[in-house]
């Protein structure tokens, strides 16, 4: 019985040790999440890219997250016990993990970084984001066509250049439906925070918007239009459980893709710092199916997208005239460039609002 | 009008979670036990409130879940800080980062499930007033208990003889102790209360405010509502004028950004922050100059035989 149970001792040490040796050989993934993976809207969606990539490459990694890491410094010290871990290839999911990342990958060069949507690099680190205001665009001609009141309503998360370049592509397309088309901005100063995304949609309501737009995660702004009878945009996922009459259309977040093509380069030892910026036409986003509008609504968002999919069509196209009136220096030729719309910290015409910080 | 009446209707509902909370944590910290596991306490609320409104359609028996799950999680903290005489800060804290994950485990089954949110009561005639109508007689149940909750408290701290030995645990538990008083067992009692009303207020959360559930959906309530203790120097009254002025600014600054009020966003966001500390602050100056915090506050006690 003794002997027996030594050699099951011997057996299970023996096991361990293979295990353990197996999971050294896989190159270990770590992601960083601002919010909890059953947020429904952001965190959630990176998640998804994050179970795709398992699915694809599940036997060469390893992978580990950390969610609700809140942003500043605690994101670092996060970063960090994921490299002490072991992991070699790192993504932090949100724009205010951006100088932390950068931090710690100063302090560790032998180990890649991959930063969702800020602007700061390093050899080692590398940037990816996308386009979404090209969606915001279409969902401004959208928005435009279906309010009745001629006041739209968006709430905003931080006043950071993604969210200031949504509100002003989807301005900029309204105003080509509804010239005097107003929109009136909320700042929740939060990424997540259910109840305060509700509260801000009810102001919106209560003072005349009839379609809300969201830049925060959580499905309560669309949850709130629906019991008032309103429209609204999804945010990142798709959110039309929460408004099945509510919802015109969603930005998509789609990682998958991308997770997969940089841990493919991370094993065969191509990894280089880069700057993924990709749009409508490179698959990084999509958008959710267009309901609960007429045909010839359905009609316009569809060939819109088909235009600016193509190039044909660009939401920043020149001349863009500033709040002040004066027209917006234009560096891209017949568009904004690149650097404009990541950097933009003004509104357009139309927007009888301040910027906050302005 | 209809605009004045919509924001009172949203000043109510968000500052009751805070309030349900906050009275819980008074009775607790009255006894002379911090309890910082606010936050977590009420997280697990959510999660088991939500689940049990989910799983049997009622919102009722989903607000006893709630009531049941707050209160069980603060009996590990009976448990640790009064059983064990454990540091109650760092039992608190500990309290809460467990809160935030069983949360997430108990939840995952039903993120994204809906439920038909807590019904709001309709006395025809009454409701119908215009202004005060909805506001006094068109509220869900959560918010009339709120107030039925706090009167309570009130009560039976000041006008019952229970009330005083608890406070009397809280002031000197040596003397309570001394007198014949069974200070740990009153104060289990105390920190229970405090976790059903925790447990309450994160149920209120996805039965009534936002009915759905998803992690993390109580976004630092717990912490304002332990602040609104410490700036209301332990007093109900002052309490209820804390949790809704808070909620009252919170939803304020809302509508001024919408009316384009041309203050910077940043600034709105704290603003409920300031205004609360600030006016309490002022109050407590006003009546009995200083704090009144509980004696014996966050000490540990252990009764010789």
């Amino acid at each position: 019985m003794r002997k027996s149970l030594l050699a099951l001792a011997a057996g299970l040490l023996l096991a361990a040790s293979v295990g353990a040796a197996s999971a050294a050989d896989k190159l270990k993934v770590g992601f960083i999440y601002l919010g909890p993976i059953g947020d429904l809207g952001w965190t959630y969606q990176h998640e998804q890219g994050r179970l795709a990539l398992v699915k694809e490459l599940g036997d060469k990694i390893e992978t580990t997250y950390l969610e609700n890491v809140p942003e500043g410094p605690d994101a670092e010290r996060s970063i960090e016990q994921l490299v002490r871990a072991g992991n070699k290839l790192i993504f932090t999911t949100s724009f205010g993990y951006m100088d932390p990342t950068l931090k710690v990958a100063k302090k560790y060069p032998n180990v890649h970084f991959e930063h969702a949507t800020g602007y700061k690099r390093n050899p080692n680190m590398s940037t990816y984001s996308a386009k979404w205001y090209q969606g915001r665009y279409i969902q401004g001609l959208i928005a435009a066509k279906m309010s009745k009141s001629g006041v739209l309503g968006y709430i905003g998360s931080f006043p950071i250049p993604e969210v200031v370049s949504g509100i002003n592509a989807t301005i900029l397309a309204a105003q080509t439906i509804n010239p005097n088309i107003k929109v009136k901005i909320i700042w929740a100063n939060t990424w997540f925070d259910p109840g305060k995304e509700a509260d801000a949609a009810k102001a919106l309501i209560d003072q005349g918007a009839d379609v809300i737009m969201q830049h925060t995660d959580s499905p309560a702004a669309m949850q709130i239009a629906s019991e008032r009878g309103k429209l609204a945009f999804g945010q990142d996922s798709e959110m039309i459980k929460f408004g099945p009459k509510t919802q015109l259309t969603s930005i998509l977040d789609t990682w998958g893709p991308y997770y997969i093509e940089r841990v493919k380069a991370e094993l065969a030892g191509t990894w280089k710092s880069e700057d993924s910026w990709g749009g409508l036409d490179s698959h990084m986003f999509a958008m959710a199916p267009n309901t609960n509008m007429p045909d010839d609504v359905k009609k316009m968002a569809e060939d819109a997208q088909a235009a600016i999919t193509s190039g044909k069509l660009h939401p920043f196209k020149c001349p863009i005239v500033g709040q002040d009136g004066k027209p917006v220096e234009c560096k891209g030729g017949d568009h904004l460039d690149d650097g404009q719309i990541l950097g933009m910290n003004f509104y357009v015409k139309g927007i009888d609002d301040k910027l906050p910080g302005k | 009008m209809e605009l004045v009446e919509a924001i009172i209707l949203a000043v109510l509902a968000a500052s009751t979670p805070l309030l349900i909370a906050a009275t819980g944590e008074l009775v607790t910290e009255r006894s002379g036990v911090l309890n910082l596991g606010v936050e977590g306490m009420m997280i697990v609320g959510a999660a088991c409130g939500f689940g049990g409104a989910w799983l049997t359609g009622s919102i009722f028996i989903g607000a006893l879940f709630g009531i049941v799950a707050g209160t069980l999680m603060s009996l590990i903290f009976a448990l640790m800080a009064l059983g064990l005489a454990v540091n109650q800060v760092a039992t608190g804290l500990a309290l809460t980062i467990l809160g935030v994950g069983l949360s997430g485990l108990i939840g995952a089954g039903f993120v994204g499930e809906r439920i038909t949110p807590a019904v709001h009561l309709h006395i025809p005639g009454l409701t119908d007033i215009p202004l005060v109508g909805r506001v006094l007689f068109g509220e869900d149940g959560f918010v009339y208990f709120s107030v039925a909750l706090v009167i309570g408290v009130w009560w039976f701290l000041y006008r019952t003889r229970a009330g005083l030995i608890l406070r009397a645990c809280g002031d000197n538990h040596v003397s309570a102790h001394a007198l014949g008083y069974p200070v740990l067992r009153i104060r289990t009692f105390a920190v229970m209360f405090g976790g059903a009303c925790a447990g309450l207020a994160g149920a209120y959360l996805p039965l009534a405010y936002t009915p759905f559930f998803i992690p993390g959906m109580t976004a630092g309530r717990g912490w304002i509502a332990l602040a609104l203790v410490v700036f209301s120097s332990w007093r109900p009254g002052r309490l209820v004028v804390g949790a809704y002025l808070f909620g009252a600014v919170t939803i304020l600054q809302l509508h001024a950004q919408g009316w384009g009020v041309g203050i910077p966003s940043q600034f709105m966001s704290a603003l409920p922050y300031l205004a609360t500390v600030i006016v309490l602050v002022l109050l407590s100056r006003a009546r009995t100059g200083g704090s009144t915090a509980p004696a014996a506050l966050g000490t540990v006690f252990v009764p010789d035989r």
